[in-house]
């Protein structure tokens, strides 16, 4: 508590931001940091995008047009790479920054310092990461999952930096959840009790949960990794009594909760919107929370639905395959109460509601595909096919991505001060969503006619709806452009936006003026009757 | 409402016309049925839970778009204030888990079919390679062994577009696998370098090749045919051209086959362990020589400057053979080299050096022995 009227004498004193490059080098304000997340994170959209360009640019058609199979590994490998952890997850850092503070009547983060350290190390790690394109044997080429051996024994040497570049965005993601936990515990203003939280901050409070947990595993096989290719070690290599399949318990141990962690906060940001549109309060609102904890706790213990293919026992086979589906539950529960809370509702379509609505069609979607996925023996042909391609794409981009873009639009004013150009916003949406679908849809028919991921070329029976998914793919991509003019037209220009944009949204955030003031909530609010 | 019509019309057209015209050919949408009993039974449970999504997902979308549709502002209505009902929460949690106990129930007999193990009429050991399949017939009463490579067939031309495309582009073999219809046959299935995955659609079979562990799988094929597939998991560069073929034959037919190769393997052993001259190597080792190593280091021996090493008058063929084989059999890492220890038989291992430190020039007059190879091999596996 003393630190926190340390810091309101501190406010005190100055309330602006500092002038200059300086004031986003040693910014420790959330909402600066917020920005520089979502900025960093919207370059990395468009730069691990632009590699996802390439990739279905070579897959337009059959044969070998554009790229050499070497650089097009390295191209699957970067796109993944830089989506998951310099697009995705920094996204929802972002929001966290800015927004959960004001969610629960914080003045600012818990260790604002940390908070900077914690941004200002990603840059380093990105740039070191996309600098192993220019090397001699160029960049990570095993997949984003970089199995060993084919990442230790046969990697270009580049993979140490890659290694390196792991370590830092795993310790800025550990940093940052920390600074979540220590907010959210800490700085929720007076009568804000855990069930009265925001649904955003809930799943933000699971996630970081996840994040601490599942980070340092990432980081033990990245060691682990390390140790095999530079110091004789033999982990992950058979000849020297290691095991490959080690490789991918371990990997899997994080890599499963890991998709969770990019999912979680977007369902927060979904049942922030729904409500705000639909004008209803949110259907279920304590099932929500339960059904968050329980997918995260659900999530450390199906790794293995990954590996159905390595050779497990059948009993193993079973565990996962009945844990993998108990999933759909907690997950069906939260669905249902989105379309609950849309049910008799009073409903507007504004962009950030336009995007909330597809992310529960499409992301449901991409959880059925997921559903099929998790039985075992299906999986043994669906594996490693594009209808995994397809589904994960439908729950990490109108996923995801869209949850980040809804996201965007709705708190957009409250970022800017000014409302952003509505029927530009709606171009964006309709641009994407037709463009996502184009794209994905078409990849679960040629995964289940026999395609392969990761590879460069196919048979020609495959021709056709890869063309089509490329177009989808170039059509989403530029249209990504759309929703840059919006953002700049709206820090710009603009009407002024009011306190409150959406008539039916709740929420301390839409007590302070918009634009919010540099310095919120000096002294707590008050916070009683429901969530 | 009229709009609204017109549109549902206009997707039911586009639906039919899409059916209407991939319709004949349901390997381009959907999982095909395959030739196992094995297979098809994972077809249909992909089937069923397919339905069951599209069942769920019918539900679900219809009141969510009725409730866009009908429950909107600018109609006017007034929002429900209702946000909590413990009873329907309850209902929708344990109607799925229902809907998934019937679903677990048939998807855990076919993992089980799938796991049963029991006597084979055949075994067939697979080792992945980057990025070639070997194929080796595991037998106890036979000492002559039946082991090939299978790598992909397709023209490089093909790929650089630079000739028409046959219609079993990239999915063509140099040698397909060989199995008898109707009987057990048992697949061990492991890896030299880095991790494969062994993958049959119509076989219902796709099993991981990993280095150090030796996974098993089987198949019982009903009919006859040539089946195709391809590697399934990311393993370097030549992943995407790594194709399977699966030649089925009648049990008859399949014994005749194996009955050939088997003649084929014991000659081998024959002219391994025979007394070669220096010039029959020399003479065999030209041959060798003119179809794995001419790309690169050329007939007169000379290499291409800048590229591939020229071997005339080189340390490597002049100096000592030890090294000369070594090089031959383990290739040069961070090279186009490539090991050939593997890919070719001892005697032709043993001619294509032989030759190499005869040709051109070079005039060493030693010579290796298939035999000698052997030895060197067993030497380094110690």
């Amino acid at each position: 508590m003393t630190a926190i009227s340390h810091e309101h004498d501190h406010h005190e004193e100055h309330h602006g931001p500092a002038k200059g490059l300086t004031r986003w080098l040693f910014t420790t304000n959330h909402k600066d940091i917020g920005t520089l997340y979502l900025w960093f994170s919207f370059s990395m959209f468009l730069l691990g995008g632009t590699f996802a360009l390439v990739i279905r640019a070579e897959l337009f058609q059959p044969g070998l047009q554009l790229v050499q199979p070497e650089f097009f590994n390295q191209m699957t490998t970067m796109h993944g790479l830089i989506m998951v952890f310099g697009a995705v997850m920094p996204a929802f850092v972002g929001l966290a920054n800015w927004m959960i503070p004001m969610m629960i009547g914080a003045p600012d983060m818990a260790l604002p310092r940390m908070n900077n350290l914690s941004f200002w190390i990603l840059p380093f790690a990105f740039a070191m990461l996309a600098s192993t394109l220019f090397m001699e044997g160029g960049a990570p080429n095993f997949g984003w999952t970089f199995y060993a051996p084919l990442s230790t024994t046969y990697a270009p040497p580049s993979v140490t930096y890659f290694i390196f570049a792991i370590h830092i965005m795993g310790a800025s993601s550990i940093m940052g959840a920390i600074n979540i936990i220590a907010t959210i515990f800490n700085l929720r203003a007076p009568g804000m009790t855990f069930m009265k939280m925001p649904l955003f901050v809930w799943t933000w409070l699971i996630t970081a949960y996840l994040l601490i947990a599942v980070m340092p595993v990432l980081a033990g096989v990245v060691t682990m990794m390390l140790m095999d290719i530079h110091f004789g070690t033999s982990f992950f290599n058979a000849a020297g009594g290691g095991s490959p399949v080690l490789f991918q318990h371990v990997f899997w141990f994080f890599g499963h909760p890991e998709v969770y962690i990019m999912i979680l906060p977007a369902f927060g940001v979904v049942s922030a919107i729904i409500p705000a549109f639909a004008r209803k309060p949110l259907f279920g609102y304590t099932s929500m929370v339960y059904a968050t904890a329980s997918i995260a706790f659900l999530s450390f213990i199906v790794w293995a639905h990954h590996m159905f293919t390595v050779g497990i026992p059948l009993v193993g086979e079973l565990f996962f395959m009945y844990a993998t589906m108990l999933i759909a539950v907690p997950t069906g529960v939260k669905v249902f109460n989105w379309v609950a809370t849309m049910f008799r509702g009073s409903m507007t379509f504004e962009t950030p509601m336009l995007f909330a609505c597809a992310f529960v069609i499409l992301f449901t979607i991409g959880g059925f595909s997921g559903l099929m996925l998790a039985i075992a023996p299906a999986d043994f042909q669906y594996h490693d096919t594009y209808f995994v391609v397809a589904h994960f794409h439908y729950v990490l981009v109108p996923g995801a991505v869209f949850s980040i873009m809804a996201a965007t639009y709705y708190w957009l004013p409250k970022w800017t001060g000014h409302m952003y150009d509505e029927t530009l916003g709606k171009v964006h949406f309709w641009l994407s969503f037709i463009g996502v679908n184009i794209t994905f849809f078409p990849q679960h028919f040629v995964g289940l006619a026999g395609m392969p991921r990761r590879i460069p070329d196919y048979n020609l029976q495959f021709a056709d709806f890869n063309m089509i998914s490329s177009m989808g793919a170039f059509l989403f991509g530029i249209s990504q452009l759309v929703f840059l003019l919006v953002v700049f037209k709206c820090v710009f220009s603009g009407e002024k936006a009011p306190a409150k944009p959406w008539e039916g949204a709740e929420g301390l955030e839409w007590t302070v003026p918009s634009p919010a003031p540099y310095h919120t909530f000096t002294t707590p609010p008050k916070v009683d009757g429901g969530h | 409402m009229q709009k609204l019509k017109a549109w549902l019309w206009l997707s039911a057209g586009v639906l039919i016309w899409v059916l209407s015209t991939h319709g004949h050919s349901e390997s381009r949408w959907n999982m095909t049925e395959g030739v196992t009993e094995i297979s098809r039974s994972v077809y249909r449970l992909h089937m069923l839970i397919f339905w069951v999504c599209v069942g769920i997902g019918i539900i679900v979308f219809g009141i969510m778009i009725y409730s866009m549709l009908m429950h909107r502002k600018s109609r006017g209505v007034q929002a429900a204030n209702f946000h909590e009902s413990t009873l329907v929460e309850i209902i929708w949690t344990v109607v799925p888990f229902a809907i998934l106990i019937a679903m677990a129930i048939p998807a855990a007999r076919t993992l089980a079919q799938i796991y049963e193990r029991g006597p084979a009429e055949v075994t067939i050991e697979i080792v992945g390679y980057q990025w070639k399949w070997q194929y080796r017939y595991v037998s106890d009463t036979n000492d002559a062994k039946v082991a090939y490579f299978s790598t992909l067939a397709t023209p490089p031309e093909q790929i650089a577009n630079k000739v028409a495309k046959d219609e079993n582009y990239l999915l063509e073999v140099s040698e397909p696998l060989v199995i008898p219809t109707n009987q057990r046959v048992r697949l061990l299935i492991t890896s030299n370098d880095v991790i494969h995955s062994w993958w049959v659609p119509a076989l219902g079979v796709k099993k991981d090749a990993i280095p150090g562990i030796v996974n098993e799988s089987w198949t019982k094929v009903e009919q006859a045919g040539l089946y195709r597939g391809q590697c399934a998991e990311l393993c370097g560069k030549d992943h995407g051209f790594m194709p399977i073929v699966v030649d089925v034959r009648e049990p008859e037919e399949f014994q005749t086959w194996l009955a050939a190769k088997q003649d084929d393997a014991r000659k081998m052993a024959e002219l391994t362990n025979k007394t070669w001259t220096l010039t029959e190597l020399v003479d065999r080792g030209e041959k060798v020589y003119g179809q794995f190593c001419v790309a690169c280091h050329q007939a007169n021996g000379m290499g291409v400057e800048g590229a591939f090493p020229a071997l005339k008058g080189s340390a490597v063929a002049t100096g000592d053979i030890n090294k000369h084989i070594a090089i031959i059999l383990n290739g040069v890492n961070g090279t186009a080299m490539q090991a050939f220890g593997k890919q070719l038989s001892e005697v032709d291992l043993a001619a294509v050096v032989t030759y190499e430190r005869n040709a051109w020039g070079n005039n060493m007059g030693d010579m290796v022995a298939p035999l000698d190879i052997v030895k060197f091999k067993s030497g380094q596996q110690e």
